[in-house]
């Protein structure tokens, strides 16, 4: 296959092809990782931009160790830290960035499109870091790769997302890397939390957990958006725990070759109970592993469309 | 497109190489083959197995893809198709035999040793290449050969191998303009 995509905006936009693809080139960086000398000279003199407007750990030092293991030249902007908080508009901070010729900006902003408003203002390469509610293409990206490599395939399983998917970016985009690779999928959370018009997205949506549960071959729990919810949307967190947290009593309801996942940070004693986030079932620090792959690839692969056709070499 | 390496003389070209390897180097632990991704990986299996014939002794191999290292990835329209590289024991002091397909400019072959620099300083590096078809940018040259095949400009060397190709040999072609 041919990569000519020079940005990582969507997975909705993506082909299943292009998704394998992504992940097939992870596959090799993720060998990096494991050698002494844990770089590669790739994107030797190019410059990654982080930019978070949003609190972020996980997914900006991964960013940020992916673009230095490539050898790139890294800075990173927090809203904090920023002209932001001093007033100037998103458009004129990117610009600012790319007056210092960036080649990639990584953006993690609270609006959803905000990538795609970059991407058609700037010549850099914008990478979306999770952009609201809308979508957290790498994440979706690592999720599905730890699928694969720990059971070998997509296509056929059964993947039940449970939690908050109304505010969650991390749900949006692994619904449409799920379904696009062939597995079916389950949402479960409380019915404020799993609106109906999901179901457009080709996936069911169930209230008996329980079932859900026994016939899953992979949970991916989301944690409570507190941050995007501006009204109450369940009585309270011993509530949520009790009815929809994966306590000792409903993960011995699971399958034993059961893949428990969590993009991060996890609530212990909320969405999940410490022995299953300890169970050997999980593999909750094995996405953060692949995370690291899968956006070392991301990257690759879009520096590898920045030059013009005219200089291509064949 | 005209054959110059038929399967057999393929085998043979193959085993005559398997013999110099032999001959000019300590059959230690020290000695190790890595391939490139994609043929030369295959070269290095079926000379691995050549070695074992001639001498019944087994040599370690590894497969190791040069993606990374490239020296045109700023100068491509689409970035390459990484492979997997595989080199499960380190470099330090060894005695590595580098095995491709095609000598051609030699800037893969600079970007193999780029590479291995990562995975340890071997005490010596020496190169196998099934076709050296000249034309070189950079000062490097192999020390094992398949067959020499003076070419133009304007062809193109195609190696098939049974492991990826379904047949074993080589042909040269016209490039179409």
């Amino acid at each position: 296959m041919k990569w000519t995509r020079k940005h990582l905006l969507t997975i909705q936009e993506l082909s299943a092809e292009e998704i394998i693809f992504i992940l097939d080139t992870a596959a090799s960086f993720k060998e990096v990782s494991t050698r002494t000398i844990k770089k590669v000279p790739a994107l030797r003199g190019k410059t990654v931009v982080s930019l978070f407007l949003e609190p972020s750990t996980r997914t900006r030092i991964s960013f940020e160790l992916a673009a230095k293991r490539l050898s790139a030249d890294t800075l990173s902007i927090t809203a904090q830290a920023s002209s932001i908080m001093k007033g100037e508009t998103l458009k004129d901070t990117a610009r600012n960035i790319e007056a210092m010729n960036a080649d990639f900006v990584v953006l993690r902003h609270s609006a959803a499109g905000s990538p795609r408003f970059l991407a058609d203002r700037l010549n850099a390469s914008i990478l979306n870091a999770g952009d609201g509610a809308h979508e957290h293409p790498t994440q979706a990206l690592l999720d599905v790769f730890t699928i694969r490599e720990k059971l070998g395939r997509v296509e056929g399983l059964n993947v039940l997302i449970l939690g908050d998917i109304l505010f969650s970016r991390v749900a949006r985009s692994n619904i449409w890397a799920l379904t696009k690779l062939g597995a079916r999928v389950t949402l479960c959370g409380p019915s404020t939390l799993v609106p109906a018009t999901f179901r457009q997205l080709g996936v069911e949506i169930t209230t008996n957990l329980d079932a859900a549960l026994k016939i899953a071959d992979v949970i991916n729990l989301l944690r409570i958006q507190h941050e995007r919810q501006r009204q109450t949307f369940f009585p309270s967190i011993g509530e949520y725990s009790r009815l929809f947290g994966l306590s000792p009593d409903r993960f011995r309801l699971t399958k034993p070759e059961i893949l428990i996942m969590h993009p991060g940070p996890i609530n212990r004693g909320v969405e999940i109970a410490s022995e299953v986030a300890d169970s050997p079932r999980s593999v909750i620090l094995e996405q953060v592993t692949n995370g690291l792959a899968v956006r070392m690839a991301a990257l690759f692969l879009l520096n590898g469309v920045q030059a013009p056709p005219a200089d291509s070499a064949g | 497109m005209t054959i110059i390496l038929s399967a057999e003389a393929m085998q043979r070209a193959l085993a005559r190489m398997a013999h110099e390897i032999v001959e000019r180097n300590a059959l230690t632990e020290r000695l190790v083959l890595i391939g490139l991704q994609t043929r030369g990986v295959f070269l290095a299996r079926r000379l691995v197995r050549a070695i074992h014939e001639i001498t019944g002794r087994e040599i370690q191999h590894g497969a190791l893809d040069i993606s990374m290292y490239r020296d045109d990835l700023n100068r491509r329209s689409s970035p390459p198709t990484v492979k997997s590289t595989d080199i499960p024991f380190g470099l330090d002091d060894k005695d590595v035999v580098l095995v491709d397909d095609v000598l051609f400019t030699g800037r893969s072959v600079r970007a193999a040793m780029d590479a291995l620099n990562d995975f340890g300083r071997p005490s010596r590096l020496q190169l196998a290449i099934l076709v050296d078809r000249g034309h070189r940018e950079i000062p490097i040259r192999a020390d094992f050969v398949g067959k020499n095949v003076p070419t133009s400009l304007k062809e193109r060397i195609r190696v098939r191998m049974t492991e990826e190709d379904g047949v074993d040999e080589v042909g040269i072609e016209k490039v179409a303009e």
